[in-house]
């Protein structure tokens, strides 16, 4: 069986760059809405359901930890009817044009 | 996260995979998502807040608590030793939304070490989140075949004759670590010892603080 992307256990890498990073405001949002989805009284989203987005993200290496988190929420919760993909495009341009 | 992605390739990385900043279009996505679901009712912009507070507040103080019990309190002890989620809840810490928890002593023959392979799974009912470099490419494929060297790079050069083992997290399961306790630290009140274990002892890539 191959491999997916996520499954880099024994594989060759470089040194560990151990420096701290403080979460920023973007990662801790994230974090927030990934964890209210799938709290008791939403249980909208499993974390098993929220890694099987995550690896099945075709641009994984590109993405930094969080932004794996978001995309694989978007697809959950369009799979789930929750959000349209339309309306979440529609909103981004709104935002944009909000913003200028 | 800030860590940079190496992928044995001998160049300079290009820039999306080196830059640590996430990309505009994810910040526009995330505050439309977040917009969205707060006029849909899924949750509220207070919410939200409330979440990130209380994530905060997790600090790898409750783990240094937890050991510092485990060490004095042969009750607790045992009690770890059997189910670690419900000690930890026994001691107050909010279990509501934890997988299993392990725990791993350390002993003069035996160091365990934490990592999560395929993800980022982490104790973090106990610990809160994980460090960036626990997430990054180098941690995750490294620990499992080299841990040795991963070790000293952490700046843990255990003699040979300790066996080393590492604990691979699942969604399902996490650990922690329990260090071995300083020498001289016999004796010490439970608030004293509790300044010993840091955090990254507690993932087991370093030993707890030495007293004095």
């Amino acid at each position: 069986m191959m491999s997916g992307v996520h499954d880099m256990g024994g594989l060759p890498a470089g040194p560990v760059d151990r420096s701290e990073h403080e979460n920023s405001f973007f990662e801790k949002r994230v974090d927030a809405m990934a964890r209210l989805l799938s709290d008791q009284k939403r249980r909208l989203i499993r974390v098993d359901e929220l890694r099987r987005g995550i690896e099945s993200l075709p641009e994984y290496k590109h993405l930094t930890y969080y932004e794996r988190w978001l995309r694989s929420v978007e697809i959950l919760l369009r799979e789930k009817g929750v959000l349209k993909a339309e309306e979440v495009a529609a909103r981004v341009e709104e935002i944009q044009n909000r913003e200028c | 996260m800030s860590h940079t992605q190496t992928h044995g390739h001998g160049h300079p990385h290009d820039p999306i995979e080196d830059n640590p900043d996430v990309r505009p279009e994810h910040l526009l996505l995330e505050q439309a998502m977040r917009e969205l679901l707060i006029e849909k009712g899924v949750f509220s912009a207070a919410d939200i807040t409330r979440q990130i507070e209380d994530m905060d507040a997790i600090t790898p103080a409750q783990g240094s608590t937890f050991v510092a019990k485990y060490w004095t309190d042969p009750e607790f002890r045992k009690a770890a030793q059997k189910d670690g989620k419900a000690a930890a809840e026994s001691m107050g810490i909010d279990m509501s939304v934890a997988p299993e928890l392990v725990i791993l002593e350390n002993t003069p023959e035996v160091h365990h070490v934490v990592v999560c392979t395929l993800c980022s799974c982490y104790p973090r009912a106990v610990l809160g989140l994980p460090p960036a470099w626990y997430k990054s490419v180098e941690y995750r494929s490294r620990c499992v075949n080299d841990p040795r060297g991963v070790l000293k790079e952490f700046g843990l050069d255990l003699p040979e004759d300790v066996d080393i083992r590492v604990a691979d997290s699942t969604a399902d399961m996490r650990y922690l670590v329990v260090p071995l306790q300083p020498e001289g630290s016999a004796g010490m009140p439970e608030e004293q010892l509790a300044e010993l274990v840091t955090r990254d002892s507690m993932i087991g890539v370093s030993q707890a603080k030495p007293v004095g």
